[in-house]
């Protein structure tokens, strides 16, 4: 027994329009200022009045957003009562939207205290969700999981459960086009590792399948379009949908290895997430080797990839994926990724232990020990190809 | 030779399987709380089996099979149906989606159990590193 959660999912040009079809009388906008100042939620108010909907901008959402933010934005919904809550923005803002109306709505339950082991939320009578992504890469508008910083304890918080995905994903590609190449590329990465997670993790389902296969597809053949000409808008669209299918494939599957390793690095020394999973997604497929090998070769057929008779595919996908990341010029290294040796080094054990202790890891389909995540660590440090 | 499912033996097997697994070590070395296993009477298991585990650390500092529950007060209490434990220790199904699926109640410190999920995998592992008798 297991679930499949999706949202209503409205994609490609125009698809903004869905917010004047709906029904209230108010709406909290969650946001950045950045978003702001591009002129993003200016386009969202205005859909919103169509429908006859007053607004009200939450925009103090930061990078790594904290609880703390999350009360603040609670504490406008609470004076407003708002009938939709829409995230315009990234994951952070998503993320941040998403634990806004789970406290809104029940206000006996706070942020920190959703887990995957609680049913019954009752979302939805107070406020709907709508996600409106402006990144390529998180899938955070159609997935039940949130990521927080509780800046009183210096600590991160994965929150899930399967009740706070959003109402409605908005995923229209004009919301993408002011990306700059280098986000382009490290949230595709993303895109691309959540794909490749969810098809090949042990908790891998026939309905993610599907998704992750085409995500998969789609990344390869636009990814390099979309970070060499920002205003290539197939390739927008194509990366846009990619994203969000990834974020459904992923979130009823799980991400993997490549995701435990990369949340440990970004923690230690602030690595762009896509940019850190993306760079470990080859070596944790050298790792899992031959526990996957019948997936690799459905991959590799998938991308039309050639696998010599007598070959592994798993290899052949890795190069694939760190050609890939080359053209888009993504670092293949924790060295080129411009990480001190000194403080690398130094950081080791922080690095294992938040690696072993996250929940990604306990489905991958080959569990490392300390002591192989210490190597793998050092190996990806030099750039070379996992061989144990 | 397979050993009779909830018998003192059969604990005996799996807190030594606990003791020598160092992938529990790692995975457990800062888990602290003791536990109830419930397994309750379902088909073929006429009687409710509680096991009680002090774990600690990556260790198991006591353990024992409990007939009144009411005997401890541990930190953690899982519990479901026969048929789904039985799943669980075949490896038919992972025991963190039997617990977010609901087949497995839990009661304790979630925030601890969502910080070692792997703690729970390894400790399954141990228990099917030997060959268990189910009652048919």
């Amino acid at each position: 027994m297991w679930y499949f959660v999706v949202p209503e999912v409205v994609f490609g040009q125009d698809a903004l329009s869905r917010l004047a079809e709906l029904k209230g009388k108010s709406a909290v906008i969650v946001t950045d200022k950045n978003i702001v100042k591009l002129g993003l939620v200016d386009v969202v108010k205005a859909q919103l009045s169509r429908a006859g909907m007053e607004s009200r901008i939450f925009d103090e959402v930061e990078p790594d957003p904290s609880l703390q933010t999350v009360s603040k934005g609670v504490a406008l919904m609470n004076r407003y009562e708002p009938d939709l809550v829409v995230a315009v923005g990234g994951g952070s803002v998503m993320d941040v939207a998403k634990a806004m109306r789970v406290e809104y709505e029940r206000p006996d339950l706070k942020a920190e205290e959703i887990n995957p082991f609680i049913s019954d939320l009752g979302l939805g009578t107070k406020a709907k969700l709508i996600c409106i992504p402006t990144t390529s890469g998180t899938g955070a508008e159609a997935t039940f999981a949130i990521v927080l910083t509780d800046t009183a304890d210096q600590r991160k918080l994965s929150l899930i459960n399967r009740e706070i995905a959003p109402d409605i994903a908005i995923v229209d590609p004009a919301f993408a086009m002011a990306m700059p190449p280098a986000i382009t590329a490290d949230t595709g990465m993303d895109a691309l590792t959540h794909a490749v997670e969810g098809f090949t993790c042990t908790w891998k389902n026939d309905f993610s399948d599907g998704l992750c296969i085409r995500a998969i597809q789609i990344v390869f053949e636009y990814l390099p379009r979309a970070v060499k000409d920002g205003l290539d808008m197939e390739a927008r669209e194509k990366m846009h949908n990619a994203a969000t299918l990834a974020g459904i494939g992923f979130i009823n599957s799980l991400t993997s290895m490549a995701h435990a390793i990369g949340h440990s690095l970004g923690a230690a020394f602030h690595v762009p997430h896509g940019r850190a999973v993306g760079l470990f997604l080859p070596y944790t497929i050298e790792f899992i080797g031959e526990a996957r090998e019948d997936l690799w070769a459905e991959l590799a057929n998938s991308l039309r990839l050639e696998v010599p008779k007598g070959e592994r595919a798993g290899p052949i996908i890795a190069q694939a994926i760190r050609g890939l990341a080359e053209s888009i010029k993504e670092p293949l290294s924790l060295k080129e990724a411009g990480i001190p040796f000194d403080k690398f080094d130094s950081s080791m054990d922080k690095l294992i232990d938040n690696a072993m202790a996250d929940g990604s890891l306990i489905v991958s389909a080959r569990i490392p020990s300390v002591a192989e995540t210490e190597k793998f660590l050092r190996y990806a440090y030099e750039g070379k190809s996992i061989d144990f | 030779m397979a050993i009779k499912f909830g018998s003192e033996e059969w604990l005996k097997a799996f807190t030594q399987e606990i003791s020598q697994s160092q992938a529990y070590k790692e995975a457990a070395k800062k888990w602290e709380g003791d536990l109830y296993f419930v397994i309750e009477p379902e088909a073929s298991l006429k009687d409710k089996i509680v096991v009680y585990v002090d774990l600690w650390h990556g260790e198991c500092r006591s353990s024992a099979l409990v007939a009144d529950e009411s005997e401890k007060t541990p930190a953690y209490r899982i519990w479901g149906p026969f048929g789904v434990w039985r799943q669980i220790l075949e490896k038919k199904l992972d025991p963190v989606q039997a617990m977010m699926t609901g087949r497995l109640k839990v009661k304790g410190d979630m925030a601890q159990i969502m910080r070692m999920p792997r703690a729970a995998v390894e400790l399954v592992n141990c228990v099917t590193k030997f060959e268990t008798e189910f009652p048919d």
